[in-house]
């Protein structure tokens, strides 16, 4: 493990909440985490548990009726809350970006790829207009579109998807931010080229020692391809370490399904695990840990809040039955991956 | 282009041939125009003389064809009661009554994509809301006594703005325009103001709606990521996304103004061709009426050709050689 000793990204107990005439939603719950300089930082969990949310906090792109309630994020060492509208903006897009999980839709459909992209860097850059269609076509270059300086002169629709997604990532790279927020970007496409494009993208941010947090709800693909990953579930981290080590070793139950559920090698003879129960809705959540009424280990105790257990200096998590240890009577049936670990 | 040219202009002869027919076989069936156009001491023989003269007595498709023959020719009849071509005296009219559509239509986009952008942007507020509200009002309200108000308030009450007819015309290319004299725009402002209320109310629900629909959408939320600024995003990514729906409308509203404009124009005494085609109505005039109806059409193709030009310039997914 490299050691990172600049902090780019500091978030601490951040809370998002939307307001809705039914209740209200604690998209957001807690969560903390820091990013190195150079760090890639994974989010996973299962779709609604607030990663998309938590990567919008961070870019302040919370709109009503949600909105950040508490908790601070700290950028580059600056707390983000007591900045003012045009030093937000002049961070955005600029140190800080975000691609999105769909290219068809986050790119102006009405709006050419020149404009769209030398916008950009006008936004940030005292350069002309010139210079700044040069840095666009550079920028495209880099992300692997042919003839990027013909293309460049298209609208949106011209690109297949996959290529689209290659020109959202290359927007986000054009002012050669310190953090970049990747918002599951590959999700919408297929496999093959979705491998390709996450390696590609995690090559230039490390070429650069560009910051970068991945979003996934796919365990498989960052395993390998990121540093520290942080596993989120119904708004809160519930468990947080290097990734090997999370995959090497899962702690909480929660963790231990999403493992249990990658059809991997090994469980070729096996059933797929699978988590029972469905993601709960955020409105009526359980009382004490929210996961417990999917959990096979869960008992009385698990009514109130689970305790942070910190297990080294980056690893912890939140639970009161760490891989099903200790659990009262359902100790029996463990999980079946475990037998899989080592 | 010139492909989309070509076979929307085979599709206007089309609709042209079609309306020319749907329109004289209407006219047809309102009623006969001779009682109108003889004394009523007219001796009978008097009577058949004119009738024939008139081609009345021919039967419908035979009167249908003559008259397809003439309009080949650029000609639509004579005016019963002016005895004056039909055709020129309806072009001489209609001029001013596109310069007030146009006119009307110009304000109420003027004015119109501002307080929608302004309400769109501020739906919670009492100026959002304000907005919103008075334009139900000026769709509800009636046009002729809007007009009536606006004579009481700003020409009898304040003395500020004349009441009747265009003012002072240039000519451009043979054309007279009020709006580019000073008195012309001062004759024009009320009668403009006046018929593009309901355009005004439709463009400015049309863009508040367009513009809430638009700004949570992801392409919106990526032009903040960016870190442009509010102005550019607004103007630019938000504006020119609504254009679209905009645009269409406004073609679709051309003509529906064009004959709202009768009304304005009788109010204001607007030398246009509202005051003909309603006296033409009562008097059974058929060949001013055709002509009306057709020159209409006409008008309203061209808008239509325009409007889907226009239309493939702001959304480039729209091919105009594919329609
Ligand atoms: N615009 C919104 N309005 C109301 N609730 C929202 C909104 N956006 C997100 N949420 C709530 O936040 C939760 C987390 O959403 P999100 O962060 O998008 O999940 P994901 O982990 O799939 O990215 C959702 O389940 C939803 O309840
Ligand atoms: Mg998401």
């Amino acid at each position: 493990m490299t050691i990172y000793s600049d902090t780019i990204l500091e978030v601490k107990d951040l809370q998002t909440h939307f307001f809705l005439r039914e209740g209200v939603v604690k998209a957001v719950d807690g969560v903390s985490f820091r990013v190195g300089k150079g760090e890639i930082l994974g989010i996973v969990g299962e779709s609604g548990s607030g990663k998309s949310v938590t990567g919008f906090s961070i870019m302040g792109l919370v709109n009503k009726p949600g909105k950040v309630v508490g908790g601070h994020i700290k950028f580059r060492g600056d707390d983000l809350a007591y900045m003012s509208e045009e030093q937000l903006r002049m961070l955005r897009g600029n140190r800080m970006s975000i691609i999105f999980q769909d290219a068809n839709v986050s790119l102006n459909p009405v709006l050419r790829i020149d404009t769209q992209m030398i916008e950009t860097v006008l936004a940030h850059k005292d350069v002309s207009k010139d210079e700044a269609r040069k840095i666009s076509i550079n920028g495209l270059k880099m992300v692997g579109i042919p003839a990027p300086d013909e293309r460049i002169n298209s609208y949106p629709h011209e690109f297949s998807g996959g290529m689209r997604q290659r020109l959202s990532i290359a927007m986000a790279l054009l002012n050669e931010p310190d953090l970049i927020i990747a918002d599951e970007p590959t999700t919408a496409l297929d496999v093959t080229i979705q491998a390709q494009i996450l390696y590609e993208t995690q090559k230039l941010c490390r070429d650069r020692g560009t910051s970068l947090i991945w979003i996934t709800h796919d365990l498989t693909v960052i395993a390998g391809l990121v540093d520290q990953v942080c596993v989120m579930y119904a708004g809160q981290i519930v468990e947080s370490g290097p990734v090997d080590d999370v995959l090497d070793d899962p702690q909480h139950p929660y963790t231990i399904g999403l493992i249990g559920s990658i059809p991997s090698a090994n469980t070729r003879s096996k059933k797929l695990y699978q988590i029972p129960g469905m993601a709960p809705s955020l409105l009526s959540l359980p009382e004490g840990c929210t996961f417990r009424e999917r959990c096979q280990f869960a008992s009385e105790t698990c009514k109130s809040v689970p305790p942070k257990i910190i297990l080294s200096d980056r690893r912890a998590v939140r639970c009161f039955y760490p891989k099903g240890e200790n659990a009262a009577e359902n100790s029996a049936t463990i999980s079946p991956h475990e037998e899989d670990v080592q | 282009m010139t492909l989309f040219l070509i076979r929307r202009l085979q599709q206007s002869i089309v609709v042209l041939l079609v309306m020319s027919f749907v329109v004289f076989a209407g006219v047809f069936a309102i009623g006969n125009p001779i009682d109108s156009l003889i004394s009523p001491e007219a001796t009978e023989q008097e009577r058949e003389k004119a009738i024939s003269q008139l081609g009345l007595d021919q039967p419908l498709y035979a009167q249908y064809f003559v008259f397809l023959k003439n309009v080949s020719r650029g000609e639509l009849g004579t005016s019963f009661v002016h005895n004056r071509p039909a055709i020129k005296l309806i072009l001489e009219r209609l001029p001013a009554t596109l310069e007030l559509t146009v006119a009307a239509l110009v304000f109420a986009i003027i004015v119109g994509i501002p307080l929608g952008l302004l309400a769109g942007l501020n739906t919670e507020s009492l100026i959002g809301r304000g907005i919103l509200s008075s334009s139900i009002l000026f769709f509800s309200l009636p046009t002729f006594w809007v007009g009536l108000m606006m004579i009481l308030l700003f020409s009898i009450n304040l003395g500020w703005l004349p009441t009747t007819g265009r003012g002072e015309t240039v000519e451009i290319w043979g054309i007279h325009a009020s709006f580019l004299t000073l008195d012309g725009l001062r004759h024009l402002a009320m009668p403009a103001v006046n018929l593009g209320l309901y355009p005004l109310a439709l463009i400015i629900r049309l863009t508040a709606s367009g513009t809430q629909e638009t700004i949570p959408l992801e392409y919106m939320k990526l032009a903040k990521a960016k870190g442009l600024r509010r102005r550019r995003i607004i103007f630019i990514h938000l504006l020119k996304n609504i254009m679209i729906p905009i645009v269409t409308v406004i073609g679709l509203q051309f003509s529906v103004i064009l004959a709202f404009a009768v009304v304005t124009e009788s109010i204001f005494a607007w030398p246009g061709m509202g005051r003909l085609i309603i006296d033409s109505i009562n008097l059974l005039d058929r060949p001013v009426i055709v002509a009306y109806l057709l020159v209409t059409v006409v008008v309203f193709l061209i808008v239509n050709i325009l409007v889907d030009i226009l239309y493939s310039i702001l959304d480039p997914r729209v091919r105009l050689g594919g329609m």
